[in-house]
C-alpha cells in the first residue's frame, strides 16, 4: 500500500499531489455527515439539516413560471427547436451577443441602473470559480500574492492558488469593529508580504461579503480603490451576492465608485460575477468576468476557452434576463423573501440569546456562538462544531474554515430550505442552547439539582417553542430565556 | 470623496507572464485565415464569391437527425414526466456530474466502439469541452517545465491547451509521408531522447486517434507499440478520441480501450481517454467534454479540478436523455458514418480530378491534402505563399501544414463536413481552376 502510494505520487504532478484542492480539511466532516444522513421531514426527521450550503432556493416558483410561459427559450421544446442547430454550432468564445447584452443589462438593473456595463467587456468562465482562477492567472505570477480580508469564502484558497501558484495574504478583520476592513489592516497585510519578499499583485474584495452578510460602504470601497491605485495593484471585486441585498444599507458596486472617481486607473479594476447565488442557478455554471482593462479582457477571453458557458444555457438566459418585467419582479420578490427568511432565523436566534452580525445581504448569517465555547480557542470552536453536527444535527460552517481570527463565529445558511425545515432547525438550536446552559450548571450541581434541571429543560424547551411559533413581534427575550443567560 | 489625481502618470500595470506570452497561439496562420473568412464569408446566394470556410472541423452533415429526435422527444415545459424539475436541475452542481448523463456517455462511447469496449460511468469526469479536458490532464500528469510527446502533424490548439497555463512543453514525435505519417517506435524513442537532451522530463505521450489533421485511424499494431513504449518509459498515455464516432465505418477505429483488454493493471493505470461531443454529434457550443481514466488517483483529482470547468446541468440533462436512447444513437452513429464517408469520397474524387492527391483517410471531418507538387521548393515560405494565394485569390480558408507542425512542407488540412454538398462542389471547382491556371502558367 505504502509503495503504491509513493508510486502514485511519482507519476502525477505536484499540483495533483498537494492539498490545494482543499478537500482534506477537517471541515469536510460536516458535509460527510449530511451526505450520509440527510434530513427529510417525513423519511428522515432526525437527519442532518444542511445549513452549510449557500444556495438561494426561495424564488424558484417565479423562475419556473417564466420557463413554462416561454417555451421558445429552450431549444428542446417544439417552439424553440428551430434554433437548435445555430445554437449548438456556436462556439465563439465571445459568447452569444444576446447573452452578453442580457447579462450586462441584468447587472445594471441589480445596481439600480446607476452604472452601465459594456457587453464587450463581459467574458464567460466556468462559474465564479473559473472567473477567480482566470483572473489570478492573468494578473499574477506563481509566488505573487493577493490580499484578502478575513473571514473569507474557503474555496478562495483553491480557486486562486491551487493551479496558479499564487499566494493569499489575509487582511485580518475582527469583531471589535464588526469585521470592517481598515486601512491599518490593509497596510499591515501589505507589509507582511513585502517583508517576506512576496510581491502583492492585488486586493480581492467580496461585496456583499461571504460569510459576513454585510455590504461595503462608500468609504471602505473608496479606501480600497485608493489603496490599490496608490500601489499600482489590482482591485478585484467579487460581487456574486449583489442581488441578495434585502435591506439598508444597500449595495454599492465598485463600478459606481470607479464612476465617482474619474481620475482613478480603471485598468486595475475587475469584477467577478455569477448567476449561482442571485438567481439560484449553480448548476448552469454561468461565471462572468468583467474588466475595465482591455488587455485583461483579451487575455481572459482566450482563457475562457477552458470554461465557456453552454450555448444552450446562454440562449435560455439571454431570453430570461432580457425580459425586463420578469427581472424587476424577480429581484424585488427575491430580496423580500431573503429578508423575511433571515429575519425569522435571526429573531429565533436572538430569543435564545444568540446574536449574529447585523447584515443586509447574503444567503446566510454570521452567528455569534462565542458564549457557548468552553474556551476562546479554535479547539473549543471545533468541539462545539462537532456537537452541532453530531448531536444537534445541523451542518453549519465554523469560522476557522473562513480563516476568521476569532473563534466562536459560525456561518448559518437559511435560503436553501423551506419554512418548516427552518422551524425544525431553530428548535434544534434552542435545544443546544438549553443543553449548553444546563450542562454548565449541572457540572457544578449535585445529583438532585441535575434532575431538577432536566425538568426545567423540557419545560423551557416547550416554552421557547411556543414563543417561536407565535407572532414574529413577540418580545425578543422571554423571562425564561433571560433566566438562562 | 474623489481620489486626488496622481502626480505622475501611472506606469502601465503589469499582467502575468502567462498573460503576456503568445502561447495562446492566436497569432498563427491557422487563425489568420479565420479573419479573412469573417471579413468576407461565402454565401450561396448573397455572397457567392466570398471565402469558403474549410479550416473549421465542424460536423454539420447530421443535424437533421438531431432535430428529428428533438421533434419526437420535445420536452413540454409543463410535463411532469421529466427526469428532474427545473429547480433540481438548476441547483445540481455536484462535480461528479449527473449519474444519468455519465451512464449515457458511457453507453454512447461503448456503442461507438461497436461494443468492443465497456466504459464505467464512475470513471467519467466531466469538463467543458475537450479543450478543458486536455489542459486539465496536463495539469495532473506533468509539472511546469516537463514535456509531453505529441506526434506531428497535430491539432494546432494543442500548443495552447497543453502548454499555455500549465508551463508544460510539447516535444514532437516526427512522422512523415514515407509511411503515411504513422508513428514508429524509432520516432517515439527519438522524441524521448530529444526531450532528455534538452533537460526536459517526459511525463507522457498524447496521441489523437483518429488523427487530426490526418483524417486516419491509428492501426492496432501501432497502438500496441505506443503503449509498450509508454510502459517501458514509465509514462502516461493520453488518447484523444474526439473523432472516434467519425470513422467512416465500424471496425476501422480501434480504441486504446480495446488494447487495454489484455493488459496488466500497471499498464491500464497509465492510460486516459479524452472525448467530447463537439465533433461526432456536432455540438461544439454545448461544451461537453470528458476524461475517462483507468487510474483512480487521476479520476479523483480530475474530478476536483473539473470544478473550474463543469458542464451546464441543463445540457447534461438534455444529453442524458438523448444518449440513453440507444435506438436513436445506434441509428445516428451509422448514418453519420455513411454521410461522412460519402463526403470524403466527394472531396477526394474532386481533388483527384484536379490532379491533387490526399493521404488515404478513413475518419474525421477533413482530408490531408498534398500540394507539395505545386511548391517551387520544399520550404515553409513556399507553403505559406501558396496558402496565402489560396486564401486571397481562390478564397478558400484551409489550414497549412506548418500550423500543425508538419515537417514536410506542402500539406494542407481541408475540412468538408461544415458545408452543403453544393458549397463543397463550388470549392472543388475553384481549386480545380486554380491548379489548372498554376500548372499552365508553370508550363509556359
Amino acid at each position: 500500500m505504502e509503495h503504491s502510494l509513493r508510486k502514485q505520487e511519482q507519476i502525477l504532478s505536484k499540483i495533483a499531489n498537494n492539498d490545494g484542492h482543499g478537500e482534506n480539511s477537517a471541515f469536510f466532516d460536516g458535509w460527510k455527515a449530511y451526505d450520509t444522513d440527510p434530513y427529510h421531514p417525513t423519511q428522515n426527521p432526525n437527519g442532518v439539516i444542511q445549513m452549510g450550503l449557500a444556495e438561494n432556493q426561495l424564488s424558484f416558483d417565479l423562475v419556473e413560471e417564466w420557463v413554462r410561459n416561454n417555451p421558445k427559450a429552450s431549444i428542446c421544446t417544439a417552439e424553440g427547436a428551430s434554433e437548435f442547430k445555430d445554437i449548438a454550432i456556436y462556439q465563439d468564445y465571445h459568447g452569444l451577443p444576446a447573452f452578453r447584452n442580457a447579462v450586462a443589462r441584468f447587472m445594471e438593473k441589480v445596481r439600480g441602473n446607476r452604472v452601465r456595463f459594456d457587453p464587450d467587456r463581459i467574458v464567460m468562465s466556468g462559474g465564479a470559480t473559473g472567473a477567480q482562477e482566470t483572473l489570478a492567472f492573468c494578473l499574477a505570477d506563481p509566488g505573487d500574492a493577493l490580499l484578502v480580508p478575513t473571514p473569507y469564502y474557503p474555496a478562495n484558497d483553491r480557486d486562486l492558488t491551487w493551479r496558479t501558484g499564487v499566494k493569499l495574504v489575509p487582511v485580518v478583520c475582527d469583531s471589535s469593529n464588526d469585521f470592517k476592513m481598515t486601512l491599518s489592516g490593509l497596510e499591515a497585510a501589505y507589509k507582511t508580504a513585502q517583508d517576506s519578499n512576496v510581491k502583492v499583485k492585488g486586493l480581492l474584495l467580496n461585496n456583499p461579503s461571504n460569510p459576513l452578510g454585510t455590504v461595503l460602504d462608500r468609504e471602505a470601497l473608496t479606501m480600497a480603490l485608493r489603496f490599490t491605485n496608490d500601489r499600482n495593484i489590482h482591485l478585484i471585486c467579487d460581487e456574486i451576492y449583489s442581488a441578495t441585498v434585502f435591506d439598508e444599507p444597500g449595495f454599492i458596486s465598485i463600478a459606481e465608485i470607479a464612476q465617482e472617481n474619474p481620475n482613478c486607473n480603471t485598468d486595475l479594476i475587475h469584477i467577478v460575477y455569477s448567476l449561482s447565488k442571485d438567481l439560484g442557478f449553480p448548476g448552469f455554471r454561468v461565471g462572468i468576468l468583467y474588466s475595465y482593462n482591455d488587455a485583461v479582457v483579451a487575455c481572459a477571453r482566450k482563457m475562457s476557452s477552458f470554461g465557456l458557458v453552454s450555448t444552450q444555457t446562454q440562449h435560455m438566459l439571454a431570453s430570461m434576463l432580457s425580459d425586463e418585467a420578469f427581472v424587476e419582479r424577480f429581484l424585488a420578490e427575491s430580496a423580500a423573501r431573503l429578508g423575511a427568511r433571515r429575519g425569522v432565523l435571526c429573531r429565533g436566534l436572538a430569543q435564545m440569546g444568540l446574536g449574529s452580525l447585523r447584515g443586509s445581504a447574503g444567503l446566510y448569517c454570521w452567528m455569534d456562538l462565542r458564549r457557548l465555547l468552553k474556551a476562546a480557542t479554535f479547539e473549543a470552536e471545533m468541539e462545539l462544531w462537532r456537537v452541532v453536527i453530531h448531536d444537534v444535527r445541523i451542518n453549519v460552517s465554523p469560522g476557522a474554515s473562513f480563516h476568521c481570527s476569532e473563534p466562536g463565529w459560525f456561518r448559518v445558511c437559511f435560503a436553501n430550505m423551506d419554512d418548516d425545515t427552518m422551524r425544525v432547525a431553530l428548535n434544534r438550536i434552542a435545544k443546544l442552547v438549553i443543553q449548553s446552559s444546563s450542562n454548565s450548571e449541572a457540572a457544578a450541581a449535585r445529583k438532585p439539582c441535575r434532575r431538577r434541571s432536566k425538568l426545567e429543560v423540557s419545560l423551557s424547551f416547550r416554552r421557547l417553542d411556543e414563543i417561536m411559533m407565535s407572532s414574529p413581534h413577540s418580545p425578543m427575550t422571554s423571562p425564561l430565556v433571560r433566566a438562562r443567560t | 470623496m474623489a481620489i486626488k489625481s496622481l502626480e505622475q502618470p501611472a506606469a502601465a500595470v503589469s499582467l502575468s507572464r502567462i498573460a503576456v506570452s503568445d502561447t495562446h497561439g492566436e497569432d498563427s496562420p491557422y487563425f489568420a485565415g479565420w479573419k479573412a473568412y469573417d471579413e468576407n464569408p461565402y454565401h450561396e446566394s448573397s455572397n457567392p464569391s466570398g471565402v469558403i470556410q474549410m479550416g473549421l472541423a465542424e460536423n454539420q452533415v447530421s443535424f437533421d437527425l438531431l432535430e428529428k429526435y428533438l421533434e419526437k422527444n420535445s420536452s413540454d415545459a409543463t410535463s411532469s414526466g421529466r427526469a428532474s424539475s427545473f429547480k433540481e436541475n438548476a441547483l445540481f452542481q455536484d462535480y461528479h456530474g449527473l449519474l444519468s448523463f455519465r451512464k449515457a456517455m458511457a453507453s454512447f462511447m461503448g456503442q461507438i466502439r461497436g461494443g468492443r469496449a465497456k466504459f464505467d460511468p464512475e470513471r467519467i469526469v466531466i469538463t467543458a469541452g475537450a479543450t478543458a479536458a486536455n489542459e486539465l490532464l496536463t495539469f495532473i500528469l506533468a509539472d511546469p517545465g516537463d514535456a509531453l510527446l505529441v506526434p506531428t502533424p497535430y491539432y494546432p490548439g494543442f500548443d495552447r491547451d497543453l502548454r499555455w497555463r500549465t508551463g508544460v512543453n510539447i516535444v514532437p514525435i516526427h512522422c512523415n509521408s514515407s509511411n503515411s505519417f504513422e508513428i514508429t517506435p524509432a520516432a517515439l524513442e527519438s522524441a524521448y531522447e530529444d526531450a532528455e537532451s534538452r533537460g526536459l522530463r517526459v511525463r507522457g505521450v498524447l496521441i489523437t486517434n483518429p488523427s487530426n489533421p490526418l483524417g486516419a485511424t491509428v492501426k492496432r499494431a501501432v497502438l500496441e507499440q505506443v503503449l509498450d513504449f509508454a510502459s517501458r518509459r514509465n509514462i502516461h498515455l493520453v488518447s484523444d478520441e474526439i473523432y472516434s464516432g467519425s470513422a467512416f465505418s465500424d471496425g476501422e477505429f480501434v480504441s486504446i480501450a480495446e488494447i487495454l483488454e489484455g493488459r496488466s493493471d500497471g499498464e491500464r493505470e497509465r492510460c486516459h481517454i479524452v472525448y467530447s461531443l463537439s465533433k461526432d454529434l456536432g455540438l461544439p457550443g454545448f461544451r461537453v467534454g470528458t476524461i475517462y481514466s483507468y487510474n483512480d488517483a487521476v479520476v479523483t483529482t480530475a474530478r476536483r479540478m473539473s470544478s473550474f470547468t463543469l458542464i451546464s446541468s441543463q445540457t447534461q440533462q438534455l444529453l442524458a436523455s438523448m444518449l440513453s436512447d440507444e435506438e436513436f444513437t445506434a441509428a445516428y452513429i451509422k448514418t453519420n458514418r455513411e454521410r461522412l464517408r460519402r463526403r470524403y469520397g466527394m472531396i477526394v474524387e474532386g481533388l483527384g480530378r484536379a490532379g491533387i492527391e490526399c493521404l488515404s483517410g478513413n475518419a474525421g471531418l477533413f482530408c490531408w491534402m498534398n500540394l507539395s507538387p505545386l511548391l517551387k521548393e520544399a520550404s515553409v515560405e513556399e507553403e505559406l505563399g501558396l496558402w496565402n494565394c489560396i486564401l486571397h485569390q481562390v478564397r478558400l480558408n484551409i489550414s497549412p501544414g506548418v500550423s500543425c507542425h508538419c515537417r514536410e512542407p506542402g500539406w494542407f488540412r481541408v475540412c468538408f463536413a461544415n458545408m452543403s454538398e453544393h458549397t463543397l462542389q463550388v470549392a472543388l471547382a475553384r481549386l480545380h481552376d486554380f491548379v489548372e491556371t498554376r500548372r499552365s502558367a508553370h508550363h509556359q
